[in-house]
């Protein structure tokens, strides 16, 4: 409405920021939050375990400092570019979200950004410093407990962010009185903290395996002993994310809950859910699997059953993301904005006067049987394009053959009794916004999709249509009439 | 004429005080460009000086020193843009995603553009000594890295040039449209030249610093050496500004020009002129001598820096405050146009209520039940023909005098016709609305 619409039509623009904000989680636990106290923990145990005689075992120093190199070098080149794109991504796909989210939250995100030039200047520090803290003792030590420091701090900027996802899925108070703090104090904030930290020390134990295994030969002495730390680690750990994310599931609030079973409720998403839990349940039994068997039998450890239970825990933590996602639905801010963009307390002007009316960018001013499939195209990039693409991925064609039955032409009465109704039927859809002709135009130009295989360009190759009714001209000329 | 797009705002207060958030914008912005000039100047440098070592080692050393700079920048560069994103996302939230959006596949790009280049920089710099002897490829790997470092700025020239200008949005097509708006380019080069000022400045003082062990890996090259490098890259960067400079002015649109903005920028010059005087000077004097005017230069051009970032915000502020007073005004109209729709629809909901209230005083027991059937059920429901689940008729048909059985149906469905879809539960029905419901589906004639 307020913006031309950025739209990837068949990658479906969801795609892109789950893309992105999925790597960067997993770079972001693994290789950050839970990897830097491990890597301080590994660093530690080369000092005690070492000679009276040596400062540290050398041998077991330079693995570690190799560790660190690949976290290092990650997390401030594809961590830090994710954790940008996010905010880009955002900012195409959902501009009206994001730019009502960093009005309020700005503060938050402020702090965050002062924590977070200090995680990365403090990340430099620690491993630019570790080859000359090499050089006596006190260094060493000094080296070690800025680790410690670091990781505590590095922690503190996820409890930050933690903080404004949990507002997203659940704004608490915030609509009342809209504040940042009463955002702050949402009621799924310290479940979802509580699951995040041993999930991310988990998620860093399965790196550390993988690394010590690239980073060690077969039969070098470090190995065993590297692998049983790291197999005490994972151990010590997952018990309190599963402890954790069974809690986190218990105090989603009500109306998600039943909004999510709703979803399940769905004969395809029942067996695509189903196979998430048993993912869910494979990756914490495989990691712990390999985590004994490490302890019992550490030189018959391999490549192989080392990188299953990494591919799976990061498997576990995507759809730990999926799942947060999908659950807001059918808003984007909860109870404040649908996903669509338009916020709750504007439906009914739109349901009124129609949405196009109110659009920037739309060349429909009033529609009639010659441009009926543009303002329908118009409808549907605005109210439809944020989830559904014309013929890609979650494709409208789609939903709507898989309900009234797949290659049937559709039927565009059948359409236009559905949509005005389909968000009591399917909570996880926001209500429909715009009036009757708009409708009409929608359920044809649905139709011309299906009958066509036409697609829908974005703005970033189509650009915008005026409303001549939105411009600088237009407005000014209204004013000069008041006169 | 219309052409100037009028849209609303996002309809919530601003989080700070204006003026708060824009020396914010302006502070946080400038120290996040003058690590990005950093970086982007380090990496041309170090391209130079290794190529030029190819026949001089010593050039080679050089590089590889400038190149170590260039991962510890870079990293401040992005982690110090987060803050200027964040209050120009705030303070002109319509007007920089717009232009986001219109040069949409471009600006996304930069994500993993910017990520491949840190890669490409990490690379080169770890294996200075692996491929001592692949030197050709290894300068390759940073010859490609500085050619996106080049690129990758146009993309956020294009934006910060396309937010100023609403009247063009609507001839925008894509990136390259945009690219082509005819101020993009002198303002790149103007970015480029302040890169390798900036880069100068830094190699003369990184490397004459009194604790950097010069001596531990130059055989031949002195300090004095380097500094003058670094002197010359300055003032010769330096000096181009004064060509780029003029291109800029005379290619920016009229509509942010005052003399506020330009009294700004020339004070701006004419402290630059200061700066490259004693650039000059220190140039030509002797060896022992170059440390002495380099506070001086330095606080100057850092003097101009501020100077120039806060004449472009001026620019920005002028161009752009006309056209958010309108939008203020018309946010405001259409704030009070959905207030009032929130009324008349509250109204209108209240009537409805009263009509089914006058329906059952009159006898009708099914009229709230109709309003639930509406509501839930008239998507897929018909009362008497198939639409996409069967007719009320034949409900009625099937569950006569089994009410309780309809009530689990509606609320956890199976999967009865193979030639409809299944039906989605709605546990979410209250049983006072499920009562009324099933005693219209049950009493249908």
């Amino acid at each position: 409405m307020d913006f031309p619409l950025f739209h990837l039509d068949w990658l479906n623009d969801r795609f892109l920021i789950a893309m992105i904000a999925i790597i960067h989680v997993f770079i972001n636990h693994g290789l950050a939050v839970g990897f830097l106290p491990y890597i301080t923990l590994l660093e530690q145990q080369g000092v005690v375990k070492s000679g009276p005689e040596d400062i540290t075992d050398l041998a077991w120093d330079k693995m570690v400092q190799r560790m660190m190199m690949v976290g290092f070098v990650i997390t401030t080149t594809m961590g830090a570019m994710t954790g940008v794109g996010i905010w880009f991504s955002a900012a195409l796909i959902s501009p009206n979200s994001i730019g009502s989210l960093i009005r309020v939250f700005y503060w938050g995100w402020f702090t965050e950004w002062i924590v977070f030039v200090s995680e990365v200047v403090f990340i430099m520090i620690y491993f630019l410093t570790w080859k000359n803290s090499n050089k006596s003792l006190r260094a060493k030590q000094r080296h070690i407990r800025f680790g410690w420091f670091l990781s505590a701090f590095s922690w503190l900027t996820m409890a930050i962010i933690v903080a404004i996802l949990g507002f997203m899925m659940d704004p608490g108070n915030w609509v009342e009185d809209q504040s940042l703090l009463s955002a702050l104090t949402n009621p799924i904030y310290l479940p979802q903290l509580l699951f995040r930290t041993p999930t991310a020390m988990v998620v860093a134990g399965a790196f550390g395996f993988l690394l010590i295994m690239l980073f060690t030969k077969k039969d070098s002495p470090i190995r065993p002993t590297a692998l049983k730390t790291t197999a005490t680690w994972v151990l010590l750990w997952l018990p309190m994310s599963i402890l954790a994310s069974i809690y986190y599931y218990n105090v989603i609030p009500e109306a998600m809950t039943a909004n999510m079973s709703t979803a399940v409720g769905t004969m395809d998403f029942a067996k695509y859910y189903d196979l998430l839990k048993y993912i869910i349940l494979i990756a914490t039994s495989s990691l712990a699997l390999l985590a004994i068997w490490t302890l019992w039998k550490p030189k018959k450890v391999n490549l192989i059953i080392v990188i299953i239970p990494f591919v799976l825990s990061l498997g576990f933590l995507g759809i730990f993301e999926r799942v947060r996602e999908f659950i807001r639905k059918p808003y984007v801010i909860g109870n404040y904005m649908y996903s669509n963009l338009i916020r709750e307390e504007d439906y009914p002007l739109l349901q009124r006067d129609g949405i196009l009316k109110h659009s920037t960018y739309t060349s429909i001013t009033e529609i009639t049987e010659e441009n009926k499939l543009e303002a329908g195209k118009d409808v549907f990039m605005i109210a439809c394009s944020r989830c559904h693409t014309s013929q890609g991925i979650n494709s409208i064609i789609f939903v709507f053959e898989k309900m009234y039955g797949e290659g049937k032409p559709l039927d565009i009465n059948s359409m236009k009794a559905y949509i005005p109704n389909m968000h009591n039927g399917r909570t996880y859809m926001p209500p429909y916004p715009g009036n009757e002709e708009e409708l009409d135009a929608l359920a044809h130009y649905i139709f011309y999709l299906q009958q066509s295989g036409a697609t829908l360009e974005g703005a970033q190759s189509a650009g915008a249509h005026l409303n001549p009714t939105h411009s600088v001209e237009h407005f000014i000329e209204q004013k000069t009439k008041q006169q | 004429m219309n052409n100037t797009p009028l849209p609303k705002d996002i309809p919530l207060d601003l989080p700070l005080p204006e003026w708060l958030l824009v020396i914010l914008l302006v502070v946080s912005f400038l120290a996040h460009i003058v690590f990005v000039n950093l970086m982007v100047g380090g990496s041309i440098a170090t391209l130079w000086a290794e190529i030029k070592g190819l026949r001089n080692k010593e050039y080679d050393i050089l590089a590889q020193e400038i190149a170590a700079t260039i991962t510890v920048n870079k990293s401040l560069a992005v982690v110090l843009g987060v803050a200027p994103l964040l209050s120009i996302n705030a303070l002109y939230t319509i007007y920089f995603y717009t232009a986001n959006s219109l040069t949409g596949i471009m600006w996304i790009l930069i994500i993993p553009m910017v990520a491949i280049v840190f890669l490409l920089t990490y690379l080169h710099k770890y294996t200075w000594e692996a491929m001592a002897n692949m030197k050709l490829l290894h300068i390759a790997i940073n010859a490609l890295a500085v050619a996106m470092f080049l690129f990758i700025p146009l993309i956020f020239l294009v934006n910060v040039n396309l937010m100023l200008f609403p009247e063009k949005w609507m001839s925008v097509r894509g990136f390259l449209s945009a690219l082509a708006l005819p101020n993009v380019f002198p303002r790149y080069f103007h970015f480029i030249c302040a890169s390798l000022a900036l880069t100068g400045l830094f190699i003369t003082w990184y490397m004459g610093r009194k604790n950097y062990p010069f001596e531990e890996y130059f055989q031949v090259f002195t300090r004095a050496k380097v500094k003058r490098i670094g002197y010359q890259l300055a003032l010769g960067a330096s000096v181009a500004q004064f060509l780029f400079g003029p291109i800029v002015m005379a290619t920016l649109p009229a509509k942010g020009f005052s003399w506020s903005m330009m009294s700004v920028i020339l004070s701006g010059v004419a402290v630059a002129v200061y700066a490259v005087y004693y650039m000059i000077k220190t140039l030509r004097g002797s060896d022992a001598d170059l440390n002495k005017y380099f506070r001086r230069i330095v606080i100057s051009m850092s003097i101009v820096v501020v100077f120039m970032g806060s004449g472009r915000h001026v620019y920005r502020a002028n161009a752009l405050n006309p056209h958010r007073e309108l939008m203020a005004q018309k946010t405001a109209e259409f704030e009070q146009a959905s207030k009032e729709a929130r009324e008349q629809a509250l109204n209108k909901q209240a009537e409805a209520n009263e009509a089914i209230a006058a329906a059952e005083a009159s006898g009708d027991n099914t009229a709230k039940g109709k309003a639930v059937f509406n509501n839930y059920c008239a998507a897929c429901h018909k009362e008497t023909s198939l639409l996409v689940g069967p007719p009320v008729t034949e409900m009625k048909e099937i569950y006569t005098d089994k009410k309780a059985d309809l009530i689990k149906w509606i609320k956890s469905p199976g999967k009865k016709r193979p030639d409809a879809p299944q039906m989605p539960p709605f546990p979410q029905i209250n049983d006072t609305d499920m009562e009324d419901l099933t005693q219209y589906i049950l009493n249908i004639k």
